[in-house]
């Protein structure tokens, strides 16, 4: 099947709001999960008959759950403070683009099943019945919102849109009615252990092809040792670091700040992912059932401490959401929580980003680099949304931002700050995140990315910018696609520990 | 969805991904190819083949590196790299080139 024809987004000085284009994405839409994938997750296999009953009993529940939900769909003035803030908007120009009208396609439904304005009188406040139509678009457009959270940043009363989109992609699952690319991969998970299915002897396999790369590189043995109970460090990261580039250069580059700095540390076959996507499809319960492989990898390897590696949104869910799902960090008060609180050392926070871990060893003085190792790149930061919106790192506000770059100044020489505006807490989302990065949906993720590609446009045209770092999986594996639609080489992105990697002394 | 070789039905999944990996034959590969645009020489199918060989030991498709790896040390060094799996696989060596070897699409942050 040969890839989609469109047309790219053309890349301006400077960021202009789109002419609105009412409909131009009414074609995206992901492929449907089969029945097989939904069962295995316990929902509908397919779309119930009696789905708009239940969608709106769905709502109901949701808004008993979460007290937060009833108040983002109530508080929302339609100011207008979100209509320009979307990557996908300002990529598509279609109206159901702007946050606000991604949300009111929620809010319209709740209105009339649950505000008394809305029973009465539903034309004067907006509300809308579920109709076919109306449920279509709920599929179609809450799968073009990614959940980044940059809209969230500019409304006034903090409505978080993120969560609305979770809501209807629960709602979308509990009527059958869920999305192949996130509810397949939740279902490897489950089966083989991690998003790409990598059964254990293949990683074993893969890693062991690894140290003799590196061997070959460097003349020294670094090991990446896999399921070794009794060592010190577990780290938790995205399988897409086993089999993909450039993310693979930032395992090894993991394993080489472990070495130098004579850490004992292992990946386990049994958490062999960081990723979560049960948190992209709003589902608790998926959230809990993966986030506790990890416990049970843990406590079996007696590890002392939790590492995560490159990965945007796992580290959201590990930072924020990992002490009460699995007793990592305080909070969790089931015995096996308990258990594994006793077993961490609480000298080191748990868990840990691997940023902190390699920070810190810098800032003691334990790595040593050859910074004109990484002289041939001009190097700029990409700060992933999850990582930036959602989480922190280190012990001061902003340590999420300052952390990365700390690291990237310590083993480089050349580093340039995109515009103002589009990194930080400001920064765009690669375009590819939140159960959004499947080939179906390419046209969305080119145009997404435009904003992003604008201001790398700026510092590549400015300063010869020619590599973009980044500290998630999702964002790498976009942008490996869709920088070529830009003009720009694909391999212009990489990891963080990609750079530490090439710059770092080895058993010095 | 199904493709049809000489005469004969494959079940297909959206994406075009043979749904039963023993429908697989060198005809239902080039098959695919020309769907793909990809017009199969030797190199083609010393990759296509080493995924197979692949597959069939470990149950998954191998990473990029194994890959590159296995195709430099066939081929020549300078062929050993992904710069060159794109020039045969333009769509992306992983997964375009699973769906010629008839292997299901890598999944995940790839």
């Amino acid at each position: 099947m040969a890839a989609p024809e469109f047309a790219v987004p053309e890349l301006k000085e400077y960021p202009v709001i789109p002419i609105l284009k009412a409909d131009a994405m009414a074609a995206a839409k992901p492929y449907v999960a089969s029945a097989p994938m939904n069962e295995a997750l316990g929902f509908p296999g397919e779309l119930v008959a009696d789905w708009e009953e239940r969608a709106v009993a769905k709502l109901g529940e949701l808004l008993q759950k979460y007290r937060s939900l009833k108040v983002y769909l109530d508080a929302c003035v339609h100011c207008g403070a979100c209509t320009d803030k979307c990557h996908y908007f300002l990529g598509t120009g279609d109206p159901k683009n702007m946050p606000v009208a991604r949300q009111d396609l929620l809010r319209s439904v709740y209105r009339r099943h649950f505000t008394p304005a809305g029973k009465l009188f539903p034309k004067l406040v907006g509300a809308k019945d579920l109709t076919r139509d109306m449920l279509e678009d709920w599929y179609k457009y809450y799968n073009q919102c990614s959940e980044c959270r940059r809209c969230s940043l500019f409304c006034p009363y903090g409505i978080d849109t993120a969560e609305i989109t979770m809501a209807a992609k629960e709602i979308l699952d509990a009527v059958g009615y869920g999305q192949k690319y996130t509810n397949e991969i939740i279902g490897k998970v489950h089966r083989v252990g991690n998003n790409l299915g990598l059964p254990p002897a293949a990683l074993a396999d893969t890693l062991e092809g690894l140290e003799e790369d590196i061997k070959a590189d460097t003349g020294v043995d670094v090991r990446l040792p896999l399921d070794e109970a009794g060592a010190e460090v577990l780290l938790i990261t995205p399988s897409a670091d086993f089999f993909a580039e450039p993310h693979v250069d930032s395992l090894v580059g993991y394993a080489k700040v472990f070495h130098a700095a004579g850490i004992r540390w292992t990946l386990s076959s049994k958490a062999s992912e960081a990723g979560n996507f049960g948190m992209f499809i709003g589902s608790y319960d998926q959230l809990r059932r993966i986030a506790l492989r990890v416990r049970e990898a843990a406590l079996e390897l007696g590890v002392k401490r939790i590492v995560v590696g490159e990965c945007g949104h796992a580290w959201r869910v590990a930072y924020s959401f990992w002490n009460t799902l699995t007793g990592i960090g305080a909070g969790g008060n089931d015995p096996f929580a308990l258990q594994l609180q006793k077993q961490l050392d609480q000298r080191y926070k748990q868990p840990s980003h691997i940023c902190e871990v390699t920070y810190d060893l810098i800032r003691r003085g334990a790595l040593k680099f050859d910074k004109e190792a990484n002289d041939h790149r001009i190097v700029t930061f990409h700060d992933s949304c999850n990582v930036a919106r959602g989480s922190r790192m280190g012990d001061a506000p902003g340590g999420q931002f300052e952390i990365p770059r700390a690291i990237i100044r310590a083993v480089a020489n050349h580093y340039v700050e995109m515009a103002p505006g589009t990194t930080h807490e400001q920064t765009f989302c690669c375009g590819g995140g939140g159960g959004l990065l499947t080939d179906e949906l390419l046209e969305l993720r080119v145009k997404g990315a435009s904003p992003r590609m604008e201001a790398l446009k700026q510092v590549a045209d400015s300063d010869g910018v020619n590599f973009m770092a980044t500290i998630c999986a999702i964002c790498k594996a976009q942008f490996t696609k869709v920088l070529p639609y830009y003009h720009f080489d694909r391999s212009m992105i990489g990891g963080v520990h990609q750079l530490v990697s090439t710059a770092i002394r080895l058993g010095a | 969805m199904a493709i049809e070789v000489n005469g004969k039905t494959y079940e297909t999944d959206e994406e075009g991904y043979l749904v039963n990996l023993g429908d697989w034959s060198e005809e239902v590969a080039n098959f695919i190819a020309r769907q793909e645009n990809v017009e199969m020489t030797p190199n083609h199918w010393e990759v296509v083949n080493f995924l197979r060989d692949y597959y069939n030991e470990f149950q998954i498709a191998p990473a990029v590196r194994v890959l590159t790896k296995a195709i430099g040390k066939k081929l020549g060094p300078e062929k050993g790299n992904s710069q060159y799996l794109y020039e045969l696989f333009p769509y992306g060596p992983a997964k375009q080139a699973c769906k010629i070897a008839g292997l299901p699409k890598p999944t995940g942050c790839v």
